[in-house]
C-alpha cells in the first residue's frame, strides 16, 4: 500500500472537529440561504438540523444552480459487477466475507456478453464493480475496462484502492472515473464496521481520489453510507473531502454519491441509525448548493418515487437498468446481490420517465482523452 | 442593411450564436429557427456517433456547425477534440475552450494561445474563448485566431457586461470579429453589448434557463439587431460635464 504525503485527511478532521449540527439556528439558514456562493461554514449551516425546516427554500435554489450548471441535461449509466468474491469483513455489506453468499467473477466471456447486451440500451457510461479478491486482479480488471471500452465511450470504475501506478495503468486501459467511499469518516466506527481485510486501512482509502487523480482519471467521486456514523458529520465530511480535493486539483472533476442503508441477503441485525428521505435530500440540496458544479448521483437504494423527485432539484446523473449481482443483464446471474434495490426500471422506463418530466436524457458526456 | 460578419472568409447576416447543451434536443430546431442564428455550437463530448441522443443529428442542416472543444484541460487534448470534431463532419470551424478548472470554468489563456497555434496549422478556423486581456487577444491573432470571444462574466451566471471595460479594449484594438461569450444573461445586456461594437454574441444559459425557450431566442435575434443598428448609427453624445467658471479657462487664448 502506498503511502502519499497529503494534508487533506488532516484538513477533514479539523473541519469535522469543530461540527456540531445542533449549533446553528433559523437566523444562520436564512442569512447563508441570501448568499450567492457558499463557504464551509455555509455548508455546516445547510446540513444542520435547523436547515430541515427550510428544505423548500433549499430545494428552490438547488433547481436553479443545477440548470444553471447543466441545463435539463440528466447523464445515464448503468454498474456492471463483474465480481462479488471479497476478503473484507464489511458487516454492512452482502458481499462480505463471513457472508454465505453464491460467489462468482465473470470469464471475460461472459463479461463482453453483459455489455453486448447492456449496450443494446442506448447506454454509453459503464461502471464496472468488484469486491476486493485476488480472483479479481489488476490485470483481470484491465482486460474488463478494455472489453468495456470496446462498446462504451465512458468507461468508470468502483473497485478496491490501488496505487498511483495502478490507476495510471488502469488509465490507460480506458478507464476516466474512480469511485471510491470512503462508508463513513468516523474512525472509530470505521473500524466497528471494516474489521478485517486491507478495507479495514481507514487512511489509504481516505486517499484513494488523490492516487487516482495522480494516475490520470478525469473525475473522482465520493460518498459515504450514511447510517454508519452521525449521517450529518459524515455528509460534511463527503463534501469536505471533494472540496479539498477539488482546490488541490482544479482540473478534476468531482462526483457525489450519499447512500442510505439497505437489507441484504442473510442480514441478521438491525442498523438502528435510521436516515428519513427528507433527511438525505437535504444532504443532497446542501451538497448541491456548497459545490453548484459538481456531478451528484442517486442510487437505486432509493425507490423510483424519491429519485424521480430529486432529479433536476439536485441530482443529475442517474443510474438506469440496474443489477447489483454478478452479472444477470445476459442469463443468470453468476453471484449474489450486494444489496436489495429499489427501484428496477429499465433504461427506456427511465428515458421515458425524464422525457416527461422535460428533462433531457443524455447517454454521452465526455471524450476519453 | 448589407452588414455582413465574416469570419474565417465566410459571410453571416445573422450575429447571434447559439450554444445547444443545456436544452430539450427536441426543442432545437425551433430555438435555432427563433434565434436567426447561422451558427450554432456543440460539445463534441456530447456528440454519440450512431447512438440516441446524438446532437449532431439535431442541428438544422443548414447552420454552420462550430464544435467547441469542452473538456480539454490542455492545449494537446484541444487538438484531439479538434481532429475528432473534422471525423465526425463538423468541418473546419472549432471554437478553442481550454479549461483546467472544473468550479468557475475558467479559460486558460495560456494553453489557450497554444492551443490555437496548433489547430491554425492543422487547417482549422479558429473561434477562442478567452479571458479579455489585450495581450492575449493580440497572441490570439497572432496565432490564427479569426475570431476572439471574450467572457462578460462566469459562463453560466446570466451576470452580464461586467468585463465591458476591457472588452471595449479588445473592440478599439483586435482586427478580428469579437464575439462576446458566456455570461450575458438578457436580451438588454446582450444589446448593450452589440452597442459598445462588439461584433456578435454567443447565448446559451440564458435561453436555456427561460420560460419559454423559443420566445427568448427571437428576444436575443432583436436585441443584438438593435444594438447593431445603434453601434452603426452612432450613439449620441451623452453631456455629462458643464463649463461652469464664470471665465472660462480658455480664456487666455483671446
Amino acid at each position: 500500500m502506498e503511502f502519499i504525503n497529503s494534508d487533506i485527511m488532516d484538513k477533514v478532521h479539523d473541519e469535522l472537529k469543530n461540527f456540531n449540527p445542533n449549533d446553528y439556528n433559523k437566523r444562520d439558514v436564512e442569512n447563508t440561504l441570501s448568499k450567492e456562493s457558499l463557504d464551509i461554514n455555509d455548508f455546516a449551516v445547510l446540513l444542520s438540523l435547523a436547515a430541515e425546516d427550510f428544505i423548500e427554500e433549499m430545494a428552490y435554489k438547488s433547481k436553479i444552480e443545477t440548470s444553471k450548471h447543466f441545463g435539463n441535461s440528466i447523464s445515464l449509466f448503468t454498474p456492471l459487477y463483474i465480481s462479488n468474491h471479497c476478503e473484507n469483513s464489511c458487516t454492512y455489506c452482502g458481499f462480505n466475507l463471513q457472508n454465505k453468499i453464491k460467489r462468482g467473477s465473470l470469464s471475460f466471456e461472459e463479461i463482453e456478453n453483459e455489455l453486448k447486451a447492456i449496450s443494446k440500451t442506448g447506454l454509453q457510461d459503464i461502471l464496472l464493480l468488484t469486491g476486493e479478491s485476488k480472483l479479481t486482479s489488476l490485470d483481470y480488471i484491465g482486460e474488463a475496462i478494455k472489453l468495456a471500452s470496446g462498446y462504451f465511450n465512458l468507461v468508470g470504475l468502483e473497485i478496491y484502492p490501488v496505487d498511483v501506478d495502478d490507476y495510471k495503468y488502469l488509465h490507460l486501459c480506458g478507464a476516466d472515473y474512480v469511485c471510491t467511499y470512503q462508508e463513513t469518516y468516523n474512525k472509530k466506527q470505521y473500524k466497528k464496521f471494516h474489521l478485517n481485510g486491507p478495507k479495514s486501512n481507514y487512511e489509504y482509502r481516505f486517499n484513494s481520489q488523490e492516487r487516482a487523480i495522480k494516475g490520470g482519471m478525469r473525475k473522482v467521486a465520493f460518498g459515504s453510507l450514511l447510517g454508519l456514523g452521525d449521517f450529518r458529520s459524515d455528509a460534511f465530511a463527503t463534501g469536505l473531502h471533494g472540496h479539498y480535493i477539488q482546490r488541490k486539483y482544479p482540473q478534476s472533476e468531482i462526483s457525489f454519491s450519499f447512500l442510505r442503508l439497505r437489507p441484504f441477503i442473510h442480514q441478521n441485525f438491525e442498523y438502528g441509525m435510521d436516515v428519513s428521505e427528507k433527511q438525505l435530500l437535504q444532504i443532497i440540496l446542501a451538497q448541491r448548493l456548497f459545490m453548484p458544479f459538481t456531478d451528484i448521483t442517486v442510487s437505486t437504494r432509493e425507490n423510483s418515487k424519491f429519485r424521480n423527485g430529486v432529479v433536476g432539484i439536485g441530482v443529475n446523473r442517474i443510474s438506469a437498468g440496474v443489477s447489483v449481482g454478478v452479472g444477470g443483464h445476459e442469463g443468470n446471474l453468476k453471484g449474489d446481490e450486494q444489496f436489495d434495490i429499489q427501484d428496477g426500471r429499465s433504461v427506456k422506463e427511465i428515458k421515458n420517465f425524464l422525457y416527461k418530466k422535460g428533462l433531457q436524457p443524455v447517454f454521452n458526456n465526455h471524450v476519453y482523452l | 442593411m448589407k452588414d455582413p460578419l465574416i469570419i474565417g472568409n465566410k459571410k453571416f447576416l445573422s450575429r447571434f450564436i447559439l450554444g445547444s447543451g443545456k436544452f430539450s434536443l427536441d426543442m432545437t430546431a425551433k430555438v435555432m429557427e427563433a434565434s436567426g442564428a447561422e451558427i450554432a455550437t456543440i460539445a463534441i463530448r456530447r456528440a454519440n456517433q450512431d447512438g440516441e441522443g446524438n446532437i449532431l443529428d439535431y442541428i438544422p442542416e443548414n447552420l454552420i456547425l462550430l464544435p467547441n472543444t469542452s473538456g480539454a484541460r490542455n492545449a494537446d487534448e484541444a487538438v484531439r477534440l479538434g481532429r475528432l470534431a473534422r471525423e465526425l463532419g463538423c468541418g473546419d470551424f472549432i471554437k478553442v475552450e481550454v479549461i483546467k478548472d472544473s468550479k468557475y470554468l475558467l479559460p486558460d489563456n495560456y494553453e489557450t494561445i497554444k492551443a490555437t497555434k496548433l489547430l491554425y496549422d492543422e487547417g482549422f478556423i479558429p473561434m477562442v474563448y478567452m479571458m479579455p486581456d489585450l495581450n492575449v487577444a493580440k497572441d490570439l491573432e497572432k496565432s490564427g485566431a479569426e475570431a476572439v470571444m471574450p467572457l462578460a462574466a462566469p459562463i453560466g451566471s446570466n451576470k452580464g457586461l461586467l468585463t465591458k471595460d476591457f472588452i471595449k479594449i479588445l473592440v478599439n484594438e483586435i482586427n478580428v470579429p469579437i464575439i462576446v461569450d458566456a455570461g450575458i444573461g438578457s436580451p438588454s445586456q446582450a444589446c448593450e453589448a452589440m452597442e459598445i461594437g462588439v461584433d456578435a454574441i454567443m447565448a446559451n444559459t440564458a435561453i436555456a434557463t427561460a420560460n419559454d425557450i423559443v420566445q427568448m431566442a427571437k428576444a436575443f435575434k432583436l436585441a443584438i439587431e438593435a444594438g447593431r443598428y445603434a453601434y452603426i448609427a452612432g450613439l449620441g453624445r451623452i453631456l455629462n460635464f458643464k463649463a461652469q467658471a464664470s471665465s472660462p479657462l480658455t480664456g487666455f487664448l483671446d
